[in-house]
């Protein structure tokens, strides 16, 4: 261990350190192995397949093209070839990303405490809260988010509930709207907030909150300066699992809002498709990824510097 | 003789548990009768196994890539001379099997492919708008109803994000051909996709819920799937665009790196039979190509105003050819401002 | 286990409890149950339809136990989520440990953003870009076995796994492993006894995750799959132009009482080892 190599000199320090890299990526090698197979490898092709031309129907043609790259920013207007920005692809990459927002947003909300309670519930019985958390989710998506539907329909369990209670006249036009990408969304998106923070609550020290309240008097004094900084890896996993993946969600905004909209998704898809743009497609896809992977790098720099520090 | 074959077949399921001979059918989902694999697999001995597929795309895609293990594949017309200038599709001559004779003469010198060397009818349909008649009484044998809404239905309007056929009728509503690509005509569709879009609620699939419970009073739909929604839903109707509207057929093809050349030839002479065409069409509700199939099916079939297409309005229908790949790109582009 | 350290709180006040917390924790589970009682019932619909109730019948089930094909595609969903999740959950704990509770060591980032790599880009692009890889060694081996689905499934599910357990790796004590092998403890010991049980809530969370996730899949698995290899998803997704009948729900409901019976009794075994 690194800690214990501290106390050794300098030479044995740099031994047991060099020992203690190998044994880490050894460690490490498995995953490295499979996603490097079956990920972010084959992921290669799309790289080189940006830089093509995309063939009549579909797949590319081995001739070297910028045109791709290009057309994610400045595309020619249909009608008189000026070039001009594309501002359909940056207006839908806007719509996913302001969805990614909301969706982590919401997840936090009611993820967080909903986590927190299971992992107060006396041992034992965590995990079977946990089970009863994720058993929605054995079921099918689609025929889940076609029973979502339901819930939210002109005549469906929500609007004749409020219309019984008295709470509205005329029912409420859900289906195909925002609101409902946004229940949807938080609804399959639930999970990958709520399991990573509960591992992280079910490990506090409760000695800790208690000695904070003997120091500070409020609750919330002791959640915000003791408990949150102590769950904030859990807090960041989760956001991690919710945020990156739904921008690139394209099935559940499809279906609960109608499609009407394209997400950032189904944008990459439909050159893929029907578009037939594979050069496109990849360039586009390349660039969510380099966006995405730049803000990770950043934010491991920071908390392990904050680990060596603290 | 069938019986022989089926005593043999299932003698031979008793004896080594697996059939000697197979066959991969590479098909729409939820589009294959089971009887009448049932009735094939009785027949020939032949063990059948379905894989779907979701869109033209994904199928091509995936063949042309390799390695897939499928014999046969079901693509729609439009996609049909891709395939064959591809290379992924062998030359089986369904002309020279025994029942072609069966075949309908009006679907055998087609476009896509003439005299039938390579494909035989599976299903062939219309694609039009549907109305729910219950909140808008007018005419709805017109494009206008989703493309200049009439009052009443705008707000609950559904069409099916298919680019290639809604393209089609708007081009057809501006007075151009398929497969244009006059910019004065496409400027003109442009417009009147952008400006039609505020009224419609979705566009999405599988929708036979919620026009049956009139969450949705009109859109753009298949024939086939009207006539189900019709069945839940008496008020539900079906309109011929008279400005134009789309055919198309699909069918069924054998791919040329396919293992089990023979038993997909005999799977496409056994779709030729009309008893075996109706199957078809029984289950997934479109018409087929086969003479003397009417035979054999249900009876709701035959009168079905979404089947039966009326006379004044046949000459509206066109069979879109295979545009242009610089058309197509054209079309996404404005597709995608559309969805923006 | 960890929760024997805690003492019980003073009486009538709890740190534990948050104000509004469980109200808004009983409320997401109402919330999550919602649909799935809709899925529930609509199993037992008479009529053909996933949203018009025409009476009670088994009619669906009837119908799921005579198709073959669905029923292999549920199995094969499971047995994929099954195999995929364990082997991406042990290779996910592995990389946890290899990647928390140290200083900055070389590789480490890149480590990180690997194994994060799956989750950056929408599920299409990975598809095709395992189309063409695995249908290249597919036509180089003839061999077009489940193979294909596991790798690719087992690589999307690592993220899942590893995330949640690297959270709860990452500012765990580790006085008490120290303590463990102060004991001349042997390493395997010392994790077996010590780190293992003290990550357990995590890998829990992450291979639950990553089961979910494998089951749910749609887009990789449409463009992997080889002949005959349906699964539940792609079953649906096939039949979701067309209609979609109650039966994939009378599918889901023997799948969510199969997992209820089989974790409750997993669960009645390990309290009772415990």
């Amino acid at each position: 261990m690194s800690e214990q190599a501290a106390y050794r000199p300098g030479e044995l320090e740099a031994e047991a350190q060099a020992a203690d890299n190998r044994s880490r990526w050894m460690l490490a090698l498995p995953a490295v192995v499979i996603i490097t197979l079956a990920a972010a490898g084959p992921l290669m092709v799309m790289v080189v397949y940006s830089f093509l031309t995309p063939g009549d129907y579909g797949n590319v043609v081995w001739k070297f093209s910028l045109e791709g790259w290009m057309n994610t920013l400045v595309q020619r207007d249909i009608f008189d070839d000026t070039l001009i920005w594309a501002d359909a692809h940056l207006s839908i990459f806007w719509r996913s990303f302001s969805l990614s927002l909301i969706t982590t947003v919401l997840t936090l909300i009611f993820g967080v405490p909903t986590a927190w309670f299971i992992a107060t519930q006396p041992p034992g019985k965590r995990e079977f809260w946990l089970f009863l958390i994720t058993v929605p989710f054995w079921t099918n998506l689609l025929v889940r988010t076609i029973a979502i539907q339901e819930l939210l329909r002109s005549e469906g369990v929500i609007n004749l509930v409020l219309l019984k209670l008295g709470i509205i006249d005329a029912p409420i036009q859900m289906m195909f709207t925002n609101f409902a990408i946004g229940f949807g969304m938080t609804y399959v998106y639930l999970p990958l907030m709520v399991l990573p923070v509960y591992a992280a609550v079910d490990k506090l020290d409760f000695r800790l909150v208690e000695a904070a309240h003997d120091l500070y008097a409020g609750r919330w004094t002791a959640f915000r300066r003791v408990i949150l900084p102590l769950i904030k890896p859990g807090i960041i996993a989760g956001s991690i699992l919710v945020f990156i993946p739904s921008l690139g969600a394209y099935v559940t905004p499809r279906v609960l809002g109608g499609g009407k909209n394209l997400m950032f998704g189904n944008l990459i898809e439909l050159q893929f498709g029907q578009g037939r743009n594979w050069p496109l497609g990849a360039a586009l896809s390349l660039m969510l990824m380099a966006a995405v992977m730049i803000a990770l790098m950043w934010y491991v720099r920071v908390t392990s510097r904050e680990q060596s520090d603290g | 003789m069938r019986h022989v074959l089926a005593a043999a077949s299932a003698l031979a399921l008793m004896a080594g548990g697996a059939y000697a001979k197979e066959l991969n059918i590479y098909n729409w989902g939820n589009y294959t009768n089971p009887k009448l694999i049932e009735k094939f697999e009785a027949e020939t001995g032949i063990k059948v196994t379905i894989t779907d597929y979701d869109s033209n795309d994904t199928a091509l895609a995936k063949v042309k890539a390799g390695g897939h293990g499928f014999d046969i594949v079901v693509p729609t017309h439009t996609y049909v001379p891709i395939w064959i200038s591809e290379g992924l599709l062998a030359e089986t001559r369904p002309d020279q099997m025994e029942n072609f004779k069966n075949m309908d003469a009006k679907w055998v010198d087609v476009d896509w492919d003439p005299g039938r060397h390579y494909t035989v009818p599976w299903q062939w349909g219309t694609t039009g708008v549907v109305v729910n008649t219950k909140y808008y009484s007018g005419d709805i044998n017109t494009s206008a109803i989703f493309l200049d809404p009439p009052e009443e239905l705008r707000g609950k309007i559904n069409v099916v994000p298919e680019m290639g056929d809604v393209m089609v009728m708007a081009i057809m509503y501006a007075g151009g051909e398929p497969c244009t690509d006059d910019k004065e005509v496409l400027k003109k569709v442009h417009e009147t996709l952008l400006n039609a879009k505020q009224h419609w609620l979705g566009m999405d699939y599988g929708n036979l819920e919620k026009f049956a419970k009139e969450d949705l009073w009109a859109g753009v739909n298949w024939n086939g799937s009207t006539f189900r929604m019709r069945l839940q839903n008496e008020a539900i109707a079906y309109g011929y665009p008279k400005e134009g509207y789309p055919l198309w057929m699909d069918s069924v093809a054998v791919l040329k790196d396919a293992k089990n050349m023979d038993e997909a030839k005999a799977f496409q002479n056994f779709v030729m039979d009309p008893e075996n065409a109706a199957l078809i069409s029984e289950f997934a509700r479109y018409a087929n190509g086969i003479s003397g199939s009417e035979a054999f099916m249900p009876e709701d079939m035959m009168t079905a105003p979404e089947i039966v297409i009326p006379e004044e309005l046949k000459a509206a229908g066109k069979f879109n050819g295979t545009c242009a790949p610089e058309t197509q790109a054209l079309y996404t582009r404005i597709w995608t401002d559309l969805q923006k | 286990m960890a929760e024997s350290r805690m003492q019980k709180p003073p009486k009538g006040y709890s740190v534990r409890t948050l104000p509004g917390f469980a109200i808004v924790a009983i409320f997401t589970l109402i919330t999550l149950y919602a649909p799935i009682a809709i899925l529930v019932m609509f199993s037992f619909n008479a009529g053909t339809s996933m949203a018009i109730w025409e009476g009670f019948s088994l009619r669906w089930y009837q119908q799921a136990v005579a198709n073959e094909a669905v029923q292999d595609a549920a199995m094969r969903s499971l047995f994929l989520a099954l195999v995929a999740a364990s082997v991406a959950t042990v290779a996910a704990t592995m990389a946890a440990m290899a990647t928390t509770r140290t200083r900055h060591f070389p590789g480490k980032t890149m480590i990180y953003a690997l194994i994060n790599q799956p989750l950056m880009v929408p599920e299409i692009v990975t598809a095709v870009a395992l189309l063409i890889v695995f249908a290249a060694i597919k036509v180089w081996t003839g061999h077009t076995s489940m193979i294909y689905l596991i790798v690719a499934h087992t690589a999307f599910c690592v993220p899942f796994a590893y995330l949640p357990i690297r959270a709860r790796l990452e500012t765990m004590d580790l006085s008490l492993e120290t303590a463990a092998q102060d004991l001349y403890a042997s390493r395997w010991l010392t994790f077996r006894r010590v780190t293992l049980p003290l990550m357990w809530p995590g890998i829990v969370a992450g291979l639950m995750l990553a089961f979910v996730i494998s089951l749910d899949d749609v887009v990789i698995t449409e463009f992997v799959k080889s002949a005959g290899q349906e699964t539940l998803p792609t079953y649906m997704l096939g039949q979701l132009r067309r209609v979609v009948t109650p039966e994939v729900n009378a599918i889901s409901t023997v799948i969510l009482l199969a997992g209820a019976i089989l974790v409750s009794l997993f669960f009645r075994l390990t309290s009772k080892r415990g």
